[in-house]
């Protein structure tokens, strides 16, 4: 079903992630690139999604806690040994 | 069954068969923080989530040799690791597998509402503070970013944070989180869309 009503960058928002994940219906999809061609506020909101997610796919896998990776290792070397 | 091991996750698979620690070290390092982060999803505190990590790796070492690769290695740790902490979470008796996961699907708007126009405006709905376009790329690139970025991340209730980090620091497709988590694709979405817009928000903060 189709709602012929407009999205409202309010709603817009909230349905980014599942546009970038292409799990809109195809009419959900085509309101939402309607909206977007005259809203720069929503152009703006996506584009900064696209660069949050970029900018996440830097950050290094981060560290375990030095205890944790000691403990880790003697039970790689045990079970080696095993 | 098809294979789907990369050649990179066959050469570690292979090392780590053989006792090789390098390999090993590697894959502690690439995955370990992101497995301690999936773990603390399911119990209460951060010891019991090294407990669990450190359980995991123990079944990961033991069942090398079973695994078949119908899923990339990284699922399968993750898989493992999730398992691990589901089954310790319930011995802990917390009654809801996710702890967070109840708020953290919830309707609530992930854009301050405020920054709407109201229902009693001509555009209900639309932007009253709409957001400004940043700066083309350098700030974003920088050191500064990357620590906001983590800062942000460490604060989101634990579902969102782990979802996340698989998504987009570790580079998991939505399916191989599913899978891992035992998640559905409706709710791995719902987490991801409220951790990267809060991710957003505070780098809108940063780059104002
Ligand atoms: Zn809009």
């Amino acid at each position: 079903m189709r709602l012929e009503r407009e999205l409202a960058c309010q709603e817009v928002v909230e349905l980014v992630t599942a546009y970038l994940e292409d799990s809109l219906s195809p009419e959900d999809r085509e309101r939402f690139e309607e909206h977007l061609v005259f809203c720069d506020g929503c152009q703006n909101y996506l584009a900064q999604m696209r660069d949050t997610i970029a900018a996440t796919g830097r950050v290094p896998p981060g560290a375990l806690p030095a205890g944790l990776e000691e403990r880790l290792l003697e039970a790689f070397r045990g079970w080696r040994a095993s | 069954m098809e294979q789907v091991l990369s050649p990179h996750d066959a050469r570690l698979l292979e090392g780590l068969r053989a006792g090789d620690e390098a390999a090993f070290v590697a894959l502690m390092r690439e995955y370990g923080a992101g497995m301690l982060r999936v773990a603390m999803m399911y119990v209460s505190s951060r010891a019991v989530a090294e407990e669990v990590v450190q359980e995991a790796w123990l079944g990961v070492l033991r069942g090398i040799g079973r695994f078949e690769g119908r899923s990339s290695l990284k699922t399968w740790l993750f898989r493992i690791v999730a398992n691990t902490a589901k089954t310790r979470g319930m011995r802990e008796s917390r009654s809801i597998p996710f702890s967070s996961l109840g708020d953290d699907t919830g309707g609530e708007p992930t854009v301050d509402p405020d920054r709407f126009l109201g229902s009693g405006e001509r555009f209900p709905g639309h932007w009253a503070v709409p957001p400004q376009a940043w700066a083309p790329e350098g700030r974003l690139l920088s050191q500064e970013t990357i620590d906001v970025i983590e800062r942000e991340i460490d604060r989101l209730p634990a579902a969102q944070r782990a979802v996340i980090t698989m998504r987009d620091v570790q580079g998991f497709t939505s399916e191989e989180v599913c899978n891992a988590l035992d998640l559905s694709e409706t709710n791995q979405r719902v987490l991801l869309h409220r951790a990267r817009a809060k991710v957003r928000g505070a780098l809108e903060e940063y780059m104002r």
